[in-house]
């Protein structure tokens, strides 16, 4: 019973900080419609910000009441004002860009942030002092319980209602509704969308910093605080509707206690549990507990992309040149090079799949990875436990990844926009989780070892050509079906789904099709992945491994076809070299991503591809 | 004659609004049949139910005497229905003859091939309806470029595309300038004379109305108040009363 009150309390004190992330990200959603990847980042620096003020205060100050709580409020506003700079600098320029360029911005925001902190504060853990006036703990129905808990569980409530206060008895607050609401409306009405933008992103970075600095005395402050939180703001912003303040503090009540009475019954699947709750309630609920569906927007409404047309002359050249070169690659490489160049190859279909989804489908995935990693431990899988040979866990890993298309893919094409690629973040953070979890027979984060290729193909030249047999095929197999029919009918629902279901076009059945191939083919790149590795760790289907994805789509063009292939070998060369030439690589790789954004919105293959129309 | 489409008494209410109450209407092959009435009247409302947009709270629709009630649109589209919407709707992302083959190919139930590049496929099918909307010289460009009278014609290539024996036609003309609306609404009767195709269309210019249609039917706040050749349903005093206006009869 005691443990079960004081579970209960924990899971109201993360409730907390959690609502305090999260409002600020549905804040700034609702108005400006970015979708913040780099919220977790202001959280994380708040949480710095805050430790450097209360350690370097001056003599009279340190260890006072007055200089801890002022150095927490002072690192609020600091991260507020860093907020309103990234704002001004970077996402004013592309609040027109479509959705998936300002999460790859504020993406690029995040990894410059990462080596920024690390620059400033270096990797070890730090930790902060307990909070004066609130050490120690009170006695509540018979248990002892630490007052800053006590104190957490009680800022949420407070801010909601601050908050509550700001929007509906001030005149800013009642634009800020307005324009959450309809923010074309709002700017025909005379209202300086700028300046709104811009104060929304200061109170959003502020109350992000809040939730960070206000860590302090709880745990210490570290390098993976950012994308720790931000997984699960974005569910508690999607599981209580995006732009909806109730609806977060009701999801992060929900997620928190889901946390912390999950580690007592079920220690398990406690990761499992919080996504696949995200999961039901979306199904269940397709914009939120307490969401409703926003106004389309009407001005930014983006120029439709131009037809296929004949794959250009010069274009055919310029891949027969490639492949040519790729042909005669391992007789003038060394074997590292050949496995760099053979992971390069694997990155193409990877990219390829989900191009294929989010191009023509129109569909975007944050969980790509999971049917990248389902191929990788179907093929892992079979080789450890029935040590079946290499071709049949080849096999195998397509069919698993397939099967679980299948499923998931019921789910997440039903949805649109924001919610459907937050329901495959979901689907595969439960699929990460599984790998993680399930130690018996995944081997959980030791991952499984071994995994090498048949005695025929142990050469890396040989598993090279294998490589670039089966991904290139497949990639120019998706390619040849965009320009198919089903291509075609693709399209037809994303360019209009109210004329694709007057002429007989059941969209449904087509994108979930669509996503099935796509799992198909990522899988073919994960069952190559494991065995060019030789061990599957539950990393292939993290997180990262879906925004890497995402990124060599994004990188190379969403428009274009060969856009997916530029973008992987651009983006998993420029990964690689940088990784190996300099420690900051996070910061070069940030900025590249912030620049081409910012100057090259369609992506490296469609810039060439509108020099070349020229 | 053949009736095409028997609609009976169909009901749909939102919320505590009676939007379309006890609606009944039949259309004959060939023939041209307008739907009209003040804004608000339930037109909208009541085209959404023949096409399965939305399903009626009561009543039947039938089409060659089969009953389509609440089918979803793409299946009523299966049966023979083709449409065009108010706000013109195909894929800016294809050109006007892709716009077409894709309509075909989804009449075909070829649209889950993946091997032969689709532009091959109906093409000279396509270029024939394109011709007979008198779009066939932009066939190649862009939807998302044309002018909107343009696409309006596009649209109804689309929507001949499944060799429909009806067409629901939701303002076809609106947005096009007036001497194109009458030229469109000209193509549409000969195209389904030609074809004995009847043609359910609603729309606001009176000039079209009168010169184009066979027949009107009048709503009002959801129930059917008139119905008849466009000289009786000018003369009908109610009619005159709810939705014409004086200008109409002494103009």
């Amino acid at each position: 019973m005691e443990d079960l009150l004081i579970q209960a309390l924990n899971g109201l004190a993360s409730a907390s900080s959690l609502f305090l992330v999260a409002s600020g990200l549905t804040v700034i959603f609702g108005v400006s419609r970015i979708v913040n990847f780099a919220h977790g980042s202001l959280y994380m620096l708040g949480a710095y910000v805050g430790w450097s003020l209360v350690t370097q205060l001056p003599e009279g100050l340190a260890g006072t009441s007055v200089g801890f709580w002022g150095s927490i409020l002072l690192a609020a506003l600091i991260v507020g004002a860093i907020g309103m700079v990234i704002e001004v600098l970077l996402l004013r320029r592309i609040y027109e860009a479509p959705e998936l360029f300002q999460l790859l911005a504020t993406f690029g925001v995040v990894l410059v942030v990462q080596d920024v902190a690390l620059l400033i504060w270096g990797p070890q853990d730090l930790l902060g002092p307990r909070a004066p006036l609130l050490r120690g703990s009170t006695e509540m129905l018979g248990v002892r319980f630490p007052r800053y808990e006590l104190f957490l569980i009680i800022v949420g409530p407070v801010v909601l209602g601050l908050l509550w206060l700001l929007f509906h008895r001030t005149r800013w607050g009642t634009l800020v509704r307005a324009a959450t609401q309809d923010r074309e409306m709002v700017s025909a009405l005379g209202v300086d969308q700028r300046r709104l933008f811009t104060s929304v992103f200061f109170l959003g970075a502020m109350l992000a910093g809040l939730g960070g600095t206000l860590q302090l005395p709880r745990e210490s402050v570290n390098l993976q605080m950012d994308l720790a939180i931000i997984t699960e703001a974005f569910v508690v912003v999607v599981v209580g509707g995006l732009g909806s303040l109730p609806g977060a503090f009701l999801a992060a009540l929900l997620i928190g206690e889901l946390h912390a009475f999950g580690i007592l019954i079920l220690p398990r699947i406690t990761l499992v549990l919080v996504f696949l709750v995200m999961a039901i309630v979306l199904v269940a609920r397709p914009h939120g507990l307490l969401g409703r569906a926003s106004a389309p927007s009407r001005g930014a409404a983006a120029a439709p992309d131009p037809p296929i047309g004949p794959t250009p002359r010069p274009l055919i050249v310029a891949g027969a040149i490639a492949l040519a070169l790729l042909i005669a690659a391992p007789l003038l490489l060394r074997d590292y090079e050949i496995s760099v160049l053979t992971e390069l190859l694997i990155f193409v279909l990877f990219a390829a799949s989900l191009h294929f989804i989010m191009g023509p489908g129109g569909m975007a995935s944050f969980g790509h990875a999971a049917y990248f990693g389902a191929g990788a431990y179907g093929a892992a899988l079979l080789a450890k436990h029935l040590g079946a040979p290499m071709l049949l866990g080849l096999a195998a890993a397509p069919a698993l990844a397939g099967l679980l298309g299948i499923a998931f893919g019921w789910f997440c094409v039903r949805l649109s926009g924001v919610y459907s690629a937050m329901l495959t973040l979901a689907f595969a953070q439960i699929a990460w989780s599984v790998a993680f979890q399930w130690v018996e027979v995944t081997g959980g984060d030791n991952g499984i070892l071994g995994v090498w290729p048949d005695g025929w193909a142990r050469d890396k030249s040989v598993f090279f050509y294998l490589t670039l047999v089966l991904c290139i095929g497949a990639s120019l197999m998706l390619r040849r079906a965009v320009r198919a029919p089903f291509g075609y009918a693709l399209r037809a629902g994303r360019d209009n789904a109210l004329r694709a279901e007057a002429i007989g076009i059941d969209g449904f059945r087509i994108r979930w099709l669509a996503f099935t191939v796509a799992a198909v083919a990522a899988g073919i790149a994960g069952g190559l992945f494991a065995y060019s590795k030789g061990s599957v760790f539950p990393s292939t289907l993290g997180i990262p491994r879906s925004v890497d994805a995402l990124l060599m789509v994004l990188l190379g063009g969403v428009q274009t076809l060969s856009g997916p292939i530029v973008g992987a070998l651009a983006f998993a060369g420029l990964q690689e070299q940088l990784m190996r030439a300099t420690e900051l690589w996070r910061l070069i790789m940030g900025s590249v991503i912030i620049a081409l954004v910012l100057f090259f919105p369609q992506g490296l293959a469609g810039a060439v591809q509108k020099a070349w129309g020229k | 004659m053949t009736t095409i489409l028997d609609v009976e008494r169909i009901e749909k209410s939102f919320g505590g609004v009676r939007a379309v109450q006890g609606v009944s209407f039949s259309i004959e092959a060939g023939e041209m049949l307008a739907l009209i009435g003040p804004n608000g009247a339930g037109k909208s409302t009541c085209f959404n139910m023949l096409n399965g947009q939305l399903r009626p709270d009561a009543g039947r629709v039938r089409l060659l005497g089969q009953d389509i009630t609440g089918l979803a649109p793409r299946r009523v589209w299966r049966l023979g229905v083709g449409r065009t919407f108010q706000i013109t709707a195909t894929f800016g992302s294809m050109t006007v003859r892709e716009n077409v083959q894709v309509a075909l190919l989804s009449h075909a139930h070829r649209l889950l091939r993946f091997w032969r590049p689709a532009p091959e496929h109906f093409a000279d099918e396509a270029d024939a309806l394109l011709a007979r909307v008198g779009m066939a010289e932009q066939a190649e460009r862009a939807c998302g470029v044309l002018a909107y009278g343009d696409l309006k014609r596009v649209e109804l290539a689309i929507a001949l595309a499944n060799a429909p024996r009806l067409l629901l036609m939701d303002e076809p003309t609106a947005g096009m300038a007036p001497r194109e609306r009458v030229a469109l609404m000209a193509l549409t009767r000969d195209i389904a004379r030609e074809q004995g195709i009847a043609v359910l269309f609603t729309e606001h210019d009176m000039d079209v109305v009168f010169a184009q249609a066979d027949r009107i039917i009048v709503l009002d706040r959801g129930r059917l108040i008139a119905e008849g050749s466009p000289a009786a349903v000018r003369a009908n005093p109610e009619v005159q009363a709810v939705y014409l206006g004086a200008g109409l009869v002494h103009g």
